[in-house]
């Protein structure tokens, strides 16, 4: 988009809340980023993409822990540290690491998923060792004092209150995640309750920072004008040096058998506009990675854009609703959800749309979708793997997440090659196997007044 | 494979050896005559093309008809030529083509993105777009349901308010107070003869910028600028905009809204690009709320008060309305300090300047970081237009860090005194603020800062 002027309310700090809805635009795609991984003695994964196209540079660590590892009665901590990430460590002063980047005319952010924790800097080929050396540093050198910790808690909660609080479809999104898993971590807010947030204390961050923050938890992409063999060399230099420390075990959360639909209804004082989605229950691609490309091909066809079923369907045929769509959600750790969304029409309710919708799932159950939809999303997602390459960021996010939710660097590599064996048979039996059973949430975001 | 990938990194190398500053921006001139910058980038089998025509924007919206040209850029890809709508977005999609449209306040914009196997298919659908939009009414009342709803939607949040609000005291009769978007009556006083006015009028040659990035040839460039601009108008109809009349007096607005967190934005007159004082109100915006997790006003609202989760300021450069714009947002019992801690910072840079230290590492950023946009082609492809858009020239790219290096300590001493003003903020205040005055009046209360 050519935006020239804009109102920037979040370009700040630090936290990406939830996954980036997944679209056809933020799949993993592949085959062509053409990374070499690597491992150093401490356990720490280090993957290099080159791309010579400018003389720039992309640091990203990922620690291989997120709100799903948040203790009980700690919710937010992963998200908090990450914020106090930005403080002093032994060797710099609190905000110093900030001077830092800037003075060398780098941008950096960072940034907490249910499933992991991202720091990332993008600078100039020629500035590769210092950001190398102070996002080290922070690896193992973090001094948390309760002069940096209090006004952070207080930024924390701000946030919250931008990103939640005085946001009425988040705080409904709250409350269905909420009952969406039943026993699953998901459950919690990545941001945390608040009355936790606000008993965070010292030694609660400092064990989280001690327990997961160690090279054998985290994976180091370089992505741009590099070369391994250099970006190797420093990598031992600067990580090599921290100790690898024995990772507890890990609960395996899973999802018991839903029994049961729900329904969270929010009546809220600022809502105009009724909004309706429901979300099911869907295999991630850590449990079932076929059925989960099934599942990115089947959005594809039923709800990526204007083309797609539900809109042509729903929006332009029947003219029940304004908008409305559907995502799967199945790149994480822990299980994947596939959502549908709706707008009414003025002078449809919420009710007109979630008929429209449920026939419209009844009918996919009953007839499937057609070999040619599936050959024509497959052929889009290959493409979207294309574009993908066109920049740093984008490609060292991409491997980041992939390796800290237990990818490995080949499935993002043959993603696009393998999607091309998934047939209508394998979109069907995913159709019939997520939505032919109970278990599903429906939100619903309605005016205070009964519409 | 071996000797094939060291191949490759040669070319590579030998494209962009050095600085990205050095890429090559090459003028080129179609047949018909369009004209458009180019960077050549051999890496990624796609084109992206980036075109705006001046003046074109909301500026452009007949009286009562707010939002013509942003709907204009809603429905322009519903449908063209031959092919409704339904065919014309399948054979956009199929094809993976990226084809947007955007308006803002002055020009109207586009973006076609496609992978090369694709192009000649994107540039006819596009150039049909362009000059050939149905407008169908269904379609058209399908997107006018789709922008009232999301103006529905938006209006749950008190950002949307405030910047509306914003818009509406600041640039007060000015045509700029009119949300871009429209409002939910304006809309639906829009017909599609209308639309077919607003491209009639509007998207013509006389106020196109073209930039195009990727991997394709000059002569490639040439017979793409005429395939998708040749049979556009020669010339339209212009839209004659005056300056602006910024408010010169520093006011507080409290708009009352039930949210636990207040949306201030503050401001007032800034510079235009031409201004010969340009780098130095940049260098002093950075200083002061721009630079992201250095700026003064980051390190006393959040870092050292934990106020905000963000806080910042940008220069907007409108010729007709330049402005420096801040936003912060706090708890409802926070508002006034947060707002005492803005006006010490603007006093103190109008007052005492900045430090050498500071000035230099100011620099040193807004120089390094330049170069962070060659990193993809929408980046470059967007720079390139910028450029443009401010009558720049190609050699911009070598001389900004000249320009940013001219900034001395004193000239911003000099010009942050008649720059930044406190007593001359405007703020609006969106929320229950309950630590300033008078907090349950009616919807609106003005109070004078002195």
């Amino acid at each position: 988009m050519v935006l020239m002027y804009r109102w920037i309310f979040f370009k700040k700090t630090c936290v990406l809340i939830g996954l980036t809805l997944f679209l056809s635009a933020g799949i993993i795609r592949a085959e062509v980023f053409k990374p070499q991984l690597f491992k150093l003695a401490n356990g720490l994964k280090v993957v290099v993409i080159s791309n010579h196209r400018a003389p720039l540079v992309t640091q990203l660590v990922m620690y291989k822990v997120g709100a799903m590892d948040d203790p009980s009665g700690q919710t937010g901590i992963a998200h908090f540290l990450e914020h106090l990430m930005f403080k002093g460590t032994k060797n710099l002063s609190p905000g110093e690491f900030s001077k830092i980047v800037a003075r060398n005319g780098g941008k950096e952010n960072a940034f907490t998923s249910r499933d992991y924790t991202g720091y990332h800097q993008s600078f100039s080929s020629d500035r590769l060792e210092i950001m190398m050396q102070i996002e080290s540093d922070r690896m193992s050198n973090l001094i948390l004092t309760k002069e940096d910790i209090g006004p952070e808690r207080q930024v924390v909660l701000e946030e919250r209150n931008t990103r939640v609080e005085n946001n009425p479809s988040a705080l409904l999104s709250e409350e269905v995640n909420a009952a969406f898993y039943l026993n699953h971590p998901y459950r919690r807010p990545i941001i945390g309750w608040r009355h936790e947030i606000e008993l965070i204390s010292r030694s609660n961050l400092l064990a989280f920072y001690n327990k997961w923050y160690v090279p054998n938890n985290a994976i180091l992409v370089i992505a741009g004008d590099v070369n391994a063999s250099d970006v190797l060399g420093l990598a031992k230099k600067y990580y090599g040096g921290i100790s690898a420390k024995e990772i507890p075990p890990r609960v395996k959360w899973a999802e018991p058998r839903h029994q049961s639909d729900r329904r969270i209804t929010l009546r809220h004082k600022q809502v105009r506009q009724a909004q309706w989605f429901k979300k099911f229950i869907a295999p991630g691609v850590m449990q079932d990675a076929a059925a989960s490309r099934a599942l990115g091909i089947l959005a594809e066809i039923i709800g990526g854009g204007t083309s797609s079923q539900i809109y042509q369907s729903i929006v332009v045929e029947q003219k029940i609703a304004a908008s409305a769509g559907a995502w799967y959600d199945g790149e994480t750790r822990g299980p994947g959800a596939f959502s549908f969304f709706a707008t009414p029409l003025p002078g449809k309710s919420i009710l007109d749309v979630e008929r429209a919708i449920e026939k419209f799932i009844a009918d996919l159950i009953e007839k499937g979708v057609a070999r040619e939809e599936v050959a024509v999303a497959i052929t889009r997602l290959q493409d979207a793997a294309i574009f993908a390459r066109d920049g740093l960021y984008g490609p060292a996010v991409i491997l980041g997440r992939a390796l800290a939710i237990g990818l490995s660097v080949d499935y993002v590599e043959q993603w696009p090659k393998r999607l091309s064996s998934v047939t209508n048979h394998d979109v069907n039996r995913a159709i019939r196997s997520v939505f032919g059973r109970r278990g599903s949430v429906t939100g619903l975001l309605l005016p205070e007044k009964k519409e | 494979m071996f000797v094939r990938l060291l191949f490759l990194v040669l070319l590579a190398l030998i494209n962009v050896h050095g600085n990205a500053n050095a890429t090559a921006i090459e003028e080129v001139t179609s047949p018909s005559g369009i004209k458009a910058w180019l960077v050549r980038d051999h890496s990624i089998p796609l084109t992206a093309v980036r075109f705006i025509f001046r003046g074109s924007g909301a500026i452009s919206d007949p009286k009562g008809k707010a939002g013509r040209a942003s709907m204009a850029s809603a429905l322009i890809d519903e449908g063209a030529g031959a092919l409704q709508s339904q065919i014309f977005q399948k054979q956009l999609q199929d094809r993976s083509i990226v084809l947007s449209f955007i308006a803002d306040k002055d020009f109207f914009g586009g973006t076609l993105k496609v992978l090369n196997k694709y192009r000649a298919k994107g540039v006819e659908l596009a150039s049909l777009a362009l000059t050939t939009p149905r407008f169908d009414l269904t379609a058209v009342n399908r997107i006018r349901a789709q922008i009232v709803t999301s103006l529905k939607a938006q209006a749950a949040r008190p950002g949307y308010k405030a910047r509306r609000e914003w818009s509406r005291v600041i640039y007060n009769k000015h045509p700029y107070a009119r949300p871009v978007v429209g409002t939910q009556k304006s809309v639906t006083n829009i017909r599609n003869r209308d639309l077919h006015s607003f491209v009639n009028d509007n998207l013509t040659k006389d106020r196109l910028l073209v930039s195009i990035v990727g991997d394709i040839s000059v002569e490639e460039v040439k017979s793409l600028l005429d395939n998708m601009f040749e049979s556009l108008p020669k010339v339209g109809k212009q839209t004659k905009v005056g300056a602006a009349q910024i408010p010169a007096k520093g006011a507080l607005h409290v708009f009352s809204k039930a949210v636990p967190q207040s949306v201030v934005l503050f401001g007032h007159r800034g510079v235009t690009r031409k201004d010969p004082n340009f780098y130095t109100a940049y260098v002093i915006n950075h200083i002061l709320g721009g630079g992201s997790f250095t700026s003064r006003l980051y390190n006393s609202v959040r870092e050292e008060r934990g106020l905000a989760y963000s806080v910042s300021t940008h220069l907007s450069v409108r010729r007709n309305a330049p402005l420096i714009i801040g936003q912060l947002s706090t708890s409802n019992e926070k508002v006034a300090e947060s707002i005492r801690l803005v006006r010490s910072e603007w006093r103190k840079m109008a007052i005492n300047g900045v430090g050498e230290e500071t000035l230099k590492n100011a620099k040193s950023f807004i120089n390094g970081s330049f170069a962070l946009q060659f990193s993809s082609s929408d980046r470059i492809a967007n720079l390139l237009t910028i450029l443009q858009y401010y009558n720049l020239s190609p050699s911009y790219l070598r001389k900004r860090r000249e320009y940013i290096n001219l900034v001395s300590r004193n000239d911003i001493q000099k010009f942050a005194r008649k720059f930044l003003n406190a007593d001359a903020l405007t703020f609006i205040v969106v929320g229950q603020p309950t630590d300033l005055k008078d907090t349950n009046a009616p919807s609106r209360r003005e109070f004078q800062t002195k």
